[in-house]
């Protein structure tokens, strides 16, 4: 891999909210923003943690509303891409008029592995607004290569110029994830990037392997902040991938210094991989649950992991915090309490 | 009473066809009509099959058709921006499924009554049809600052209709919530889940309201929930609500009748199950004031 060369997407402000139950401040979001742009980073994505309009009970209202996130960030930032993302079904072809106007240069449509046409317009509507369009496939474990590269392909045709794999359940180990990336390297004329997360500890691992198979942009996180046990620790991947020799554009040192000296004081809790998220990444369930199940658990009195088997037994896909609820509730009823 | 108000259907898809088999059973109305542009329809050679004419002239063949008084409109929004003026200066009551919404949203048992003498009435959507209910059952106990509907379909569920124009389930699902379901304001999300054998349709209501009475809001809930099994007998509270601080959390589960469409797609099955109630209250209303005439003669 010699002068090869691989696009550093940051998602902290996004992913991270979840981490942060979406209580980031605009400021708070402006700052580390500021740390990014500076230390080289090419794409700054700013949202709710599950895209644009996903303030809701069901996933958590915001501090602040999308447009101000938006507003705060592209003030301040000077080289960087400002991105977004949008899921289908949640947010709406107005919500992506909205950001283009609070300055979003990319957008990232995002649907779950199976469904995605129902992103269709929007990718279409994104291009043709002048956003960069990128298109997102979720839960990816859940399939196989040959399905993802059907799906990838009707984003690719809907206009998207680079097509991302997500393993929102962090439940993919490294052959996994080479073989889904190698599928849609093949297969598509775009960019492929992944995304990965870390309840199996592989986030790292993964992401090596996403580019190792060809993956042109991948996502990382300050102190891997994010949903479940976080994303790809975005400074340890500008380390490695330094050592590897390929290029990223983003400096080490400044990386390692927005982590310490800007996120790492506000968060609210270490990022580290429990026993909570651990089964996340086992039972194949959506990261993003793992707050919402914590709640629920405590709530009803119930083993948090046997949820988290529940919810993975019974193919739940991303968006579904209601049925941890649900499922919740029945088992308290079978436990007659 | 033996005689039914004569009845037809626009548009032989899946919809269509499923509203077929329920119009059949109306003691209220006759199908006299199943009509469509497509000659390889599978839905008119169901209609055939069942005795029911047919035809390949679209809405002509309805206009030509003085009897028909009530139209099932199960084509498309912009086919019906068209056939919507034509029905209507032709007297006829356009019961819309389609996302064309030229007339008012009903819902039965929450606000049908106040739109009966309006000649075209739109259903909504499936999420609606589901959702609205249980939000205006709640804003009949308390105030409902702020309603949110979570719905979750099979993939298999969702037509290529869905698909496509997927924020027009958001968007009209929410206001319906705010104009009919009484909340100040609403919010729709809509989640496809392709899990294999495919899931029941089902939805959660959230609702924040202002002083809160559970005894009050379960009672409510209950007898609307009642009311909708009255034309979707799959429709079930899955969750009774329950209150948390200001928070009014209910789910549902709606299971299809299983009459042309499978039983998971319950959230097709509300839709047709719908729009056949609301044509039985309209011929119904045809049927008294036809009497009244004949009495008056």
């Amino acid at each position: 891999m010699k002068s090869r060369k691989v696009a550093i997407l940051d998602t902290t402000l996004r992913d991270g909210q979840h981490a942060m139950a979406h209580q980031f401040l605009p400021e708070q979001m402006a700052d580390i923003a500021r740390a990014l742009d500076d230390a080289g980073v090419g794409t700054i994505e700013v949202s709710h943690g599950d895209g644009l309009a996903g303030s809701s009970i069901q996933y958590g209202f915001a501090a602040a509303s999308d447009a101000e996130y938006l507003e705060a960030v592209s003030k301040v930032i000077k080289k960087s891409t400002l991105g977004i993302l949008l899921l289908p079904g949640i947010g709406t072809q107005r919500d992506l008029e909205m950001a283009r106007e609070h300055g979003a240069e990319a957008a990232r449509v995002a649907t779950h592995c199976t469904e995605a046409d129902i992103g269709e317009q929007h990718i279409q509507l994104a291009r043709e607004l002048g956003m960069r369009p990128i298109g997102v496939l979720m839960m990816t474990h859940m399939v196989d290569p040959a399905k993802l590269v059907e799906q990838a392909k009707i984003m690719e045709g809907a206009g998207a110029d680079l097509v991302y794999l997500m393993d929102s359940a962090g439940a993919m180990l490294p052959p996994d994830v080479k073989a889904r990336v190698a599928a849609l390297k093949s297969a598509l004329n775009v960019e492929v990037g992944f995304h990965a997360h870390n309840n199996l500890s592989m986030a790292i691992a993964n992401t090596l392997a996403a580019v190792e198979a060809g993956a042109d942009s991948v996502d990382g996180t300050l102190r891997g902040l994010g949903a479940g046990a976080g994303n790809a620790q975005i400074e340890v991947l500008i380390g490695v991938l330094q050592k590897l020799g390929i290029e990223t554009g983003v400096s080490f040192y400044e990386i390692m210094d927005a982590a310490e000296k800007v996120v790492e004081p506000i968060m609210l809790r270490p990022q580290v991989i429990n026993n909570d998220s651990l089964m996340l990444g086992y039972a194949g369930v959506y990261s993003s649950f793992l707050l919402h199940a914590r709640r629920a658990a405590k709530r009803f009195d119930i083993d948090i992991r046997d949820i988290l088997v529940e919810l993975g037994a019974r193919k739940t896909v991303g968006g579904q915090e209601d049925m941890i609820i649900d499922v919740a509730i029945e088992m308290a009823k079978k436990a007659d309490r | 009473m033996n005689e039914r108000i004569k009845v037809a259907v626009i548009g032989p898809g899946n919809i269509g066809t499923d509203l077929m088999y329920k119009v059949r059973r109306s003691q209220y109305m006759d199908l006299v009509l199943m009509t469509g542009i497509k000659p390889d329809s599978e839905g008119l050679a169901l209609a055939a099959k069942e005795g029911i004419k047919t035809s390949l002239k679209g809405v002509d063949a309805i206009l030509e058709n003085d009897e028909i008084r009530i139209v099932f409109e199960a084509t498309g929004a912009k086919p019906h921006m068209k056939h919507a003026p034509l029905l209507k200066e032709a007297g006829k009551i356009a019961v819309d499924l389609t996302p064309a919404a030229v007339g008012p949203y009903v819902v039965p048992y929450v606000n049908l009554h106040e739109h009966l003498d309006k000649p075209n009435v739109n259903m909504v959507t499936c999420g609606g049809q589901a959702t609205v209910p249980i939000v205006a059952a709640i804003s009949r106990a308390c105030r409902v600052r702020y309603a949110e509907i979570v719905a979750t379909i099979a993939s298999k569920s969702a037509g290529p209709g869905t698909r496509q124009n997927i924020d027009e389930f958001t968007q009209t699902t929410a206001k319906a919530l705010e104009v009919v379901g009484k909340a100040r304001k609403g919010k729709a999300i809509i989640i496809l889940n392709p899990a294999e054998p495919p899931i029941i349709m089902r939805d959660t209501v959230y609702a924040l309201v202002d002083d809160p009475d559970e005894q009050a809001i379960s009672a409510s809930v209950k007898e609307m929930v009642e009311n909708v099994k009255k034309y979707v007998p799959g429709y079930k509270l899955k969750v009774e609500p329950y209150v948390d601080g200001d928070k009014v959390t209910t789910m549902l589960e709606i299971e299809g009748a299983g009459d042309y469409l499978p039983k998971y797609s319950g959230n097709l099955d509300i839709m047709t199950a719908a729009a056949c109630a609301v044509g039985e209250v309209f011929a119904q209303k045809l049927l008294k004031e036809q009497a009244a005439i004949e009495q008056k003669v």
